[in-house]
């Protein structure tokens, strides 16, 4: 039961810092987006 | 549908799994297709904003993917092709990937309504309902011209991809759906000449399963005729010029002199199907450099 644990343990443990790494990538894109609509906005 | 295909997974998915639920290998082309619909759009692109465009191209092309196979798992379970995706193999449960495909679909509409437009986003909601609504759930098992109607899901990209850009549509992003969806059957069903038989075993009814392998011969010749005309139509009619034109007059000559040769042959059992998968492969060929010349020719203008 306790490598079963183990198991289940790796696999959340590798979603997680996928999901860890895409968060991250999801928040330059967003910061990225605002600059660029306000590099657009001052252009008007 | 409450049939259980495979017994319910022991461990939680793989990450590979979910991206394995999005069809890769189809997104390439659909990323293709959307980034040369904004790049042949007359208007220059923030590169931040045309990320993010093609991106929400993707992903929305992913959640289409992932909820086709939340729904289709019995399918995939009985074709050799399929079986060993996550949900027929058991790697994954169902109700995993109806969320992660839901959830994937609004994610990606609304950041393109939030960072590229609202047209955009809009275009993006009917071809993600469309493929999974109109194609996957109504006729994909109800209608030997079922590839006719996925073509149409296929063919949004372009107009996306120039929506992105214009904020509307135009003559010539309609023009690029219309290639697609016209270019889709002759494609697709020179596939299903030599793939066959494991359609047959998961019962859908495909054209050469069910109208037999003369009748598909005739409606790929048949579609392939409104298709060339619209791959000219864009030089015809002005919308582009002539590196676009030479490039499609010598691509699609090409292209019917293949059909017109599967069209018109009658094979025995032992055949080897070998202008059946020259015709598939210059199709996948055909497309790239089509839509490349759109670019290209926007770009020397």
């Amino acid at each position: 039961m306790g490598k079963r644990d183990d198991e289940i343990r790796a696999r959340q443990r590798s979603r997680a810092l996928v999901l860890g790494l895409i968060l991250g990538a999801f928040v330059v894109l967003v910061f990225a987006i605002t600059i660029a609509k306000i590099k657009a906005g001052m252009a008007h | 549908m409450t049939v259980t295909t495979a017994p319910s997974p022991d461990l939680p998915a793989h990450a590979r799994d979910f991206l394995a639920l999005t069809k890769p290998r189809v997104m390439t082309l659909v990323v293709f297709t959307g980034l040369c619909g904004m790049l042949a759009a007359p208007v220059a692109v923030d590169p931040v904003i045309g990320f993010t465009a093609i991106l929400c191209i993707a992903l929305g092309a992913g959640a289409a993917g992932a909820l086709n196979q939340w729904y289709e798992a019995d399918l995939d379970a009985k074709m050799r092709r399929t079986e060993r995706r996550p949900l027929p193999a058991g790697r994954m449960d169902r109700e995993t990937a109806l969320q992660f495909g839901v959830g994937l679909a609004a994610f990606s509409v609304i950041l393109m309504g939030l960072a590229v437009n609202l047209v955009a986003a809009a275009i993006l909601t009917v071809s993600i309902l469309f493929y999974v609504l109109i194609y996957t759930v109504w006729l994909k098992r109800r209608t030997p011209q079922n590839i006719v109607i996925g073509g149409a899901a296929g063919a949004f990209p372009p107009l996306i991809g120039w929506a992105a850009a214009t904020g509307g549509v135009a003559p010539l992003p309609l023009l690029l759906f219309a290639l697609v969806f016209l270019w889709t059957p002759p494609h697709f069903w020179a596939l299903a000449l030599f793939m066959r038989s494991d359609y047959g075993a998961a019962g859908i009814p495909m054209l050469p399963v069910v109208a037999g392998e003369l009748a598909t011969r005739r409606q790929i010749g048949l579609y392939t005729i409104p298709m060339a005309l619209t791959a000219l139509a864009p030089w015809a009619l002005g919308l582009s010029g002539l590196v676009y034109g030479v490039v499609a007059l010598v691509t699609t000559a090409v292209f019917a002199g293949l059909v017109l040769r599967v069209a018109t042959r009658t094979t025995g059992p032992d055949d080897k199907m070998v202008p059946e998968k020259r015709l598939f492969a210059w199709s996948i060929l055909y497309l790239f450099i089509v839509f490349g010349a759109v670019v290209a020719d926007a770009w020397l203008r």
